[in-house]
Parts: C-alpha cells; sequence; structure tokens
C-alpha cells in the first residue's frame, strides 16, 4: 500500500511539473510570437495540455467518483468551449486584418468573400427596364447572396 | 516534493507574468483577449495544483463554473469588436 501511494505521488508531481512547463511554454509564446493568429496557437494548445495534465494528478490524488465526474465535466468543457472561443476571436482577427496577409499558404474566406462581392456587384449593375423585368430574379439572388454571406460569416 | 511543487509554482508564477505583460501591452484588443484567456487557463492550473498539495478538493465547483464562462469573454468581445463593413457582418 506504502509504494503504491508513493508511485502515485511520484505520477502526480510529474504531471504538475509537466503541466507548469505547458504553461511557461505558452506564456513564452504570448510573449514572442508576432500576432494575434499565432498567439491564439501559443496560448491555447499548451495551456490546455497543462491543464488537463494538473487535473490527471488531481484525480490521481483522489480518487473517487465524485471527483473524477467533476474532473472529467470541467475537461469536457473545455474542449467543448475553447474551439468556439477560438472560431470567434480567429474571425474578428481576419476583419480586422490584424495579421500579414502574405503570410498565408490558403487564404479560402477571401475568395468566398471576393465571389459574394463580385455577385452583387452584378445585380445591383443592371439598370432600367430590364432591371425591372427581373427585379423578381434580382431579389432571388441578392437573398441567395445574403443567405451565403450569413453563412461563412 | 516539496522542491516540485516549488519549481511549479515558479513556473506558473512565470506564465502568469507573461499573460499580464501581454494584456498590458497588446496592441489590440484581441491579443488582450487571448491573453486574458490564457491568465485563465493559468490560474485554473494553480487552483489544481493547490487542490493536489493540500490534499483537498473544495475548489472543484470554481473550476467548473470558470471553465463554463471563461469563453463568454472572448467570444463577447471578438463579436463585438468593431469591423463593420465587411460583407457578412451584422
Amino acid at each position: 500500500m506504502e509504494t503504491i501511494d508513493n508511485v502515485r505521488d511520484v505520477i502526480s508531481l510529474a504531471l504538475i511539473l509537466l503541466g507548469g512547463l505547458l504553461a511557461v511554454a505558452a506564456g513564452v509564446g504570448i510573449l514572442r510570437f508576432p500576432d494575434v493568429l499565432s498567439r491564439m496557437h501559443a496560448a491555447t494548445k499548451p495551456q490546455n495540455l497543462g491543464l488537463f495534465s494538473i487535473l490527471i494528478a488531481v484525480g490521481l490524488q483522489h480518487p473517487t467518483p465524485a471527483v473524477i465526474t467533476s474532473l472529467v465535466l470541467v475537461v469536457g468543457f473545455q474542449v467543448l468551449t475553447s474551439p468556439v472561443a477560438a472560431h470567434m476571436v480567429g474571425r474578428a482577427a481576419y476583419r480586422a486584418k490584424a495579421f500579414p496577409k502574405d503570410q498565408l499558404m490558403v487564404d479560402e474566406l477571401a475568395e468566398r468573400i471576393e465571389a459574394i462581392e463580385a455577385r452583387e456587384r452584378d445585380s445591383s449593375d443592371r439598370g432600367g427596364a430590364e432591371a425591372e423585368a427581373d427585379a423578381g430574379a434580382d431579389r432571388a439572388a441578392q437573398r441567395a447572396a445574403e443567405d451565403e454571406a450569413d453563412r461563412i460569416s | 516534493m516539496d522542491i516540485v511543487i516549488l519549481i511549479a509554482g515558479v513556473l506558473l508564477s512565470i506564465a502568469a507574468a507573461c499573460a499580464v505583460w501581454r494584456i498590458i501591452k497588446g496592441p489590440t484588443v484581441l491579443d488582450r483577449v487571448v491573453a486574458t484567456d490564457m491568465l485563465l487557463g493559468t490560474l485554473m492550473c494553480g487552483l489544481g495544483v493547490e487542490m493536489v498539495v493540500n490534499a483537498h478538493t473544495e475548489t472543484l465547483p470554481v473550476l467548473i463554473v470558470l471553465v463554463l464562462f471563461s469563453v463568454l469573454g472572448s467570444v463577447s468581445v471578438s463579436r463585438f469588436i468593431a469591423t463593420s463593413g465587411g460583407k457578412g457582418d451584422r
């Protein structure tokens, strides 16, 4: 029994140390990286892994059903909510152009925004009787474009 | 045991200090949001370490509440950052 306790303590201490190291990695990343998107990358991933390892250490020290359930809840909510937050922050960063655009390898959102804008220009450029003739079609196209814009935003 | 806990405390303090520095200095609001998230994560790590050190589980509900509400801050701030005029913005 004594040795099992010792092994458990050593493992929890190692996990705590790992969590601290990962937290420092996140801190260094958030200080040294140049723009919002890379700082997001640095801040979230080691942070979450470090948090999970420290929570595993807590679970090793108190292996009762109530504690394990709470820890699973914490981990589950963290995994569920942090992608939502990261998505919103990343989108806001894209809109605010808070990053060097020429460093992007792939920029799918720009292509789609361009396509939508071109379509809207098309439908608003036509004038006179012709526009009145197919105003209904225009309205439908406009609505489709707006739906598209909503969908990608 | 004691020395490992001390090291862990120092490491977490360094991480928190980095986050605070980024909150103070960060050129945009989004940098500050990301750093605030990170500070909260470091705080949760600290709560977990404290639970292991003092052999209790009384701060587990605090952890659950923190993890549930941490997302609200960053989502609401990035929702209201003024970038109006782009297609698809409302």
